[in-house]
């Protein structure tokens, strides 16, 4: 059957859906994602970040769709047409979605291993703004351990569930899920327990921003100052296909991830021995180095491009935040004067 | 006096009990329709009657029906939705209360209708009394014979079971209770697939309300051409209301849709007028969900035309003039009560009750709480009205349920009709202080101050 | 997350068993799972009206069903309690019909005659209030839910008559 996006036609068979058509066409149609993930049974649906607009349902029925509907769960139909980056009703509602998702976040990309790598960074990049309208107090969760090799940022989570769903599929016992509800819900094994399976480092590489990271890489370096290579091992661990990405720095292995396409999905998962224990070089036959997005938030300063000169209005902005921050890093100019003390 | 379709008997002594019910000309409609009636012709006459569903959307209920997907071969459902929750509504649980076997009759019918060897009435936790009197009707009707195997000697099985949820009002919106019916979380499912082809354990199901099932039995005895001539146009039959409020007469009610809205208001049959001498300020005639009216756009419509009490009439005028007949959940505010402080409650119920699925809910509920809040306790600026409306305009169809229109509709209509309200909270915080501050000082006595600031 | 520190005597009655072992009757042999917020009812009112994690593990090894899937069912519907409560919790309805006739000072009222804040029970145990969101009984307002009734058309009198009530143990939480 024949779809169209933004006015690029493209044959597809039948049961595919408008996201993944999007995809095979590429470049600027393809919707974003944060929760939908091809590899895992049931997601998608929930971000609402895919939204596009159906102009034409199909040849056979051509009313438009009153909503916008989520691309990565909405099946194509013969004679279908869609509008996505091209319609201004879609970039308004990626816009408020863009808004939503961060207006709870802690926004603490500099101390966040994420950073660099992060759909939501992505997001914000392409559909955020600069300012936010959201005066109130942030919602914010307790800390909760979750074992030894992955740490849990639950206020940075965006609940797309795919950690949910890894643990539901890639493991024989899932221990962690979703808990309480509404703005509440959060990512929790509910009484702390570790989560122990031999592929839940799986869900690091499918969490879409630094809500679940990986412990043994933890503060070690910022992701752009690592080089990617793609490297193999002879992997004994049932179920997995020894094939990784390793992050280096000089001769040093300090990360080991799956290796991602251009969409950051993995191409296959790996077990936790090869992501968290196989840090020497002599673990691994290297191949090669891994090619990088050119667009992405983490080659943004590379130097192949041409540099514009930044300018942070520092005096401007620094101090528009909450009333009691401003106190806390406001100091008079000559602190022995009262007179001059800042409100 | 209207007729009575649904409650028409709910006066007689012991109508709870199944001898009572029986005597009374009780499960006549499973009488006629297993032994001379085929499960089409059931479906035919309830598309026939116009019925639509009771629990809000008003969707037609025999086209629902006829939807369910009897292809496939799979084991087919019907489920009543009893999780009545939305604000103002408390008509389901008067009818299972006080005339349990109307619905049990009406499931089995429908049931047969529908070709369901296995319903369940799911029903909301807190009417956790109500359960109990369902689960002993439906032994009743079991011990006679309407219910299990081979039911009259008609070759059709019947199980019917009563489930109870939990709190949670999500679990009304009817893939949220399939959800919670497999002892899941209340997230409503992302649709397509709808339940008509894959519902409950992945099996056909039909999802209807309470009052839509009860209605079935009296239209299958008469017939659905009868059940067309009550009411107006397209809104066909009876329809229970829920009347809260500043009303002398608060309760449910059966009326013939199509009744005027001012006749329901002052006439002794209905609610009787307001509670006191305090003037009509403005109504919800649909439940928390449905746009806000003011006192002008009550009784006539904007084109100058009676406001009646049907679909088509509530709606007139659209969104602008207009609102929605919904759950029929008719709450009524005299000039006491404080529109930011209600739409504030409001926005805290669908910030408390959304799932958290997905963003647009799960964060835009939230913020409009937190902001109505504000504005309410005397902390509003000038620019959150515009915030407000645009929060809720980025929420409105963006989300997976309906969860989401319904938390931003009547933020944009209190807005809309009561902007000055709104105005006068952040203007004058010092008058809004106490959370009475209408009672002695109502807003038409100090709206001339608003107009007087200029901002 | 939870708070493991409180301790619960897990009692499961024969009595308790077979009504559980009824409701599971309700569904088909292989969708146990579907039982489950049923179960749980049934569990918590025979057990001081709260859930333990120890007895929602309990719940799960009834049902076959991993403990995370009970947790999460738990925490989502507000009826179910993580921890101990008063015997006695007046729910009060306090959405818009409700606080048109004056829940919000009846509230207040019961709180300041019980000595207590919203949320946390008195010393004894005995009482605790909450404000829930609508109960379904818009047209019987001001009401509250107390056990597995409703207490409608309230006033401070009857208020003050529900505690005495309640202290003299003359109140019947669930049908049973």
């Amino acid at each position: 059957m024949k779809v169209t996006i933004d006015g690029q036609e493209i044959e597809v068979e039948a049961g595919t859906t408008i996201l993944q058509a999007a995809r095979m066409i590429g470049g600027e149609v393809v919707p974003p994602a944060m929760c939908y993930y091809s590899k895992l049974k049931g997601s998608g649906g929930k971000c609402r970040c895919c939204l596009v607009d159906v102009t034409k349902g199909s040849d056979a029925d051509p009313r438009p769709m009153p909503k916008l509907m989520a691309s990565c769960v909405t099946g194509c139909q013969d004679g279908m047409e869609i509008a996505s980056k091209a319609s201004p009703r879609v970039q308004e509602a990626r816009k408020a979605v863009t808004e939503f998702l961060l207006i709870n976040h802690p926004l603490d990309c500099p101390i966040c291993d994420q950073a660099g790598e992060c759909d939501l960074q992505n997001l914000s990049f392409e559909h955020g703004k600069s300012e936010s309208r959201f005066i109130e107090e942030k919602r914010t969760f307790e800390p909760e351990d979750i074992g030894p090799h992955i740490q849990l940022h639950m206020n940075r989570c965006i609940l797309c569930q795919r950690c949910v769903q890894v643990a539901d599929q890639l493991t024989d016992d899932r221990v962690h899920g979703v808990l309480d509800r509404g703005d509440h819900a959060n990512i929790s094994t509910y009484i702390s327990k570790a989560i122990d399976n031999e592929f839940s480092g799986n869900m690091i590489d499918v969490c879409p921003v630094g809500a679940l990271t990986d412990k043994t890489f933890r503060f070690k370096s910022r992701v752009w100052f690592n080089k990617p290579y793609n490297a193999h091992r002879e992997c004994t661990t049932p179920g997995c296909c020894g094939k990784t990405t390793v992050w280096m720095f000089g001769n040093e292995i300090q990360r080991v991830t799956g290796r991602k396409d251009e969409f950051h999905e993995v191409e296959e998962f790996i077990c936790n021995t090869c992501r968290f224990d196989k840090k020497e070089v002599t673990d691994w036959v290297i191949e090669g180095p891994r090619e990088f997005e050119k667009d992405s938030v983490i080659n943004q300063n590379n130097y192949t491009q041409k540099l514009e000169k930044v300018e942070i209005a520092t005096e401007k902005n620094i101090l528009l935040g909450r009333d009691q921050d401003r106190k806390k890093i406001s100091m008079a100019a000559n602190p022995l004067d009262t007179n001059t003390k800042k409100s | 006096m209207s007729q009575k379709i649904l409650l028409d008997k709910i006066n007689i002594p012991g109508i709870k009990t199944y001898e009572v019910y029986r005597q009374n000309g009780g499960y006549a409609s499973v009488e006629k329709a297993l032994k001379t009636l085929t499960p089409d012709e059931v479906v035919e006459e309830v598309k026939t009657s116009g019925l639509r569903g009771r629990g809000g959307a008003g969707f037609p209920a025999g086209m629902k029906w006829s939807f369910i997907d009897k292809k496939s071969g799979k084991p087919r459902h019907l489920v009543c939705n009893a999780d009545e929750s939305e604000p103002g509504t408390f008509k389901d649980r008067y009818l299972m209360e006080f005339i349990p076997h109307l619905l049990i009759e009406g499931m089995i019918t429908s049931s047969y209708a529908l070709g369901a060897n296995l319903s369940y009435i799911y029903i909301r936790g807190e009417y956790m009394w109500v359960f109990k009197i369902l689960e002993r009707a439906i032994a009743e009707a079991k011990a006679a014979g309407f219910l299990g195997k081979n039911i009259l000697g008609s070759g059709f099985d019947l199980e019917l079971h009563v489930h109870c949820g939990a709190g949670a009002y999500i679990c009304g919106e009817e893939t949220a209770l399939i959800e919670s019916l497999e002892g899941k979380r209340g997230n409503p499912r992302i649709k397509p697939p709808f339940p008509a082809v894959s519902g409950l354990w992945a099996n056909p199901t039909v999802v209807n309300n309470v009052e839509t099932i009860a209605a079935v039995p009296w239209i299958v005895n008469n017939s659905g051409a009868d059940y067309a001539k009550i009411g107006i146009g397209r809104s066909t039959g009876t329809k229970l209301i829920s009347a809260s409020g500043h009303i002398k007469n608060p309760g449910v009610y059966e009326i013939e849709l199509g009744l005027s809205v001012y006749e329901f208001m002052n006439s002794d049959e209905y609610l009787g007028g307001m509670s006191s001498d305090r003037p009509l300020k403005a109504f919800v005639p649909g439940g928390s969900s449905v746009p806000v009216l003011p006192a002008h756009l009550i009784y006539k419509t904007a084109a100058g035309e009676d406001r009646l009490m049907s679909y088509e009439s509530l709606s007139d005028g659209g969104f602008a003039t207009g609102s929605m007949l919904g759950s029929g959940g008719f709450i009524v505010y005299n000039d006491t009560s404080c529109i930011v402080r209600n739409t504030w409650n409001f926005s805290r119920f669908y910030h408390h009750e959304s799932c958290g699925q997905c963003t647009p809910c799960r964060e835009g509920t939230g913020w409009m709480e937190k902001v109505l809040h504000r504005i309410e306790n005397g902390h509003g600026r000038e620019e959150d009205i515009e915030l407000l409306l645009s929060i809720q305009s980025k929420i409105e169809g963006n989300t997976i349920c309906p969860l989401g229109d319904a938390a931003a509709w009547p933020v944009a209509a209190a807005i809309r009709h009561f902007r000055e309200e709104f105005e006068y909270h952040i203007r004058f915080p010092e008058k809004i202080k106490n959370r009475d501050h209408f009672v002695a000082e109502p807003f038409e006595k100090v709206k001339h101050l608003v107009s007087k600031v200029i901002v | 997350m939870v708070h493991t520190h409180y301790k619960q005597e897990i009692n499961m009655t024969s009595a308790l068993m077979s009504r559980i072992n009824e409701l599971i009757s309700n569904y088909p042999e292989d969708k146990r799972k579907s039982a489950l917020l049923p179960v749980l009812h049934e569990v918590q009112d025979a057990h001081d009206n709260w859930l333990s994690t120890e007895l929602q593990d309990k719940v799960a090894e009834i049902l076959q069903i991993k403990p995370i899937e009970v947790y999460e069912v738990v925490t989502f519907y507000t009826m179910y309690n993580q921890r101990p409560i008063g015997k006695y919790m007046f729910e009060f309805c306090q959405t818009s019909p409700c606080c048109l006739n004056g829940v919000e000072d009846l509230m207040d009222y019961t709180c300041e005659k019980l000595g207590v804040q919203v949320g946390e029970p008195t010393a004894d145990g005995l009482f605790e209030v909450r404000g829930v969101e609508c109960l379904g009984a818009c047209g019987y307002a001001p009401m509250m839910q107390l056990g597995d009734f409703y207490k409608e058309h309230l006033t401070a009198a009857k208020i003050d008559q529900l505690i005495a009530d309640c202290k003299d143990d003359k109140i019947i939480l669930h049908d049973k």
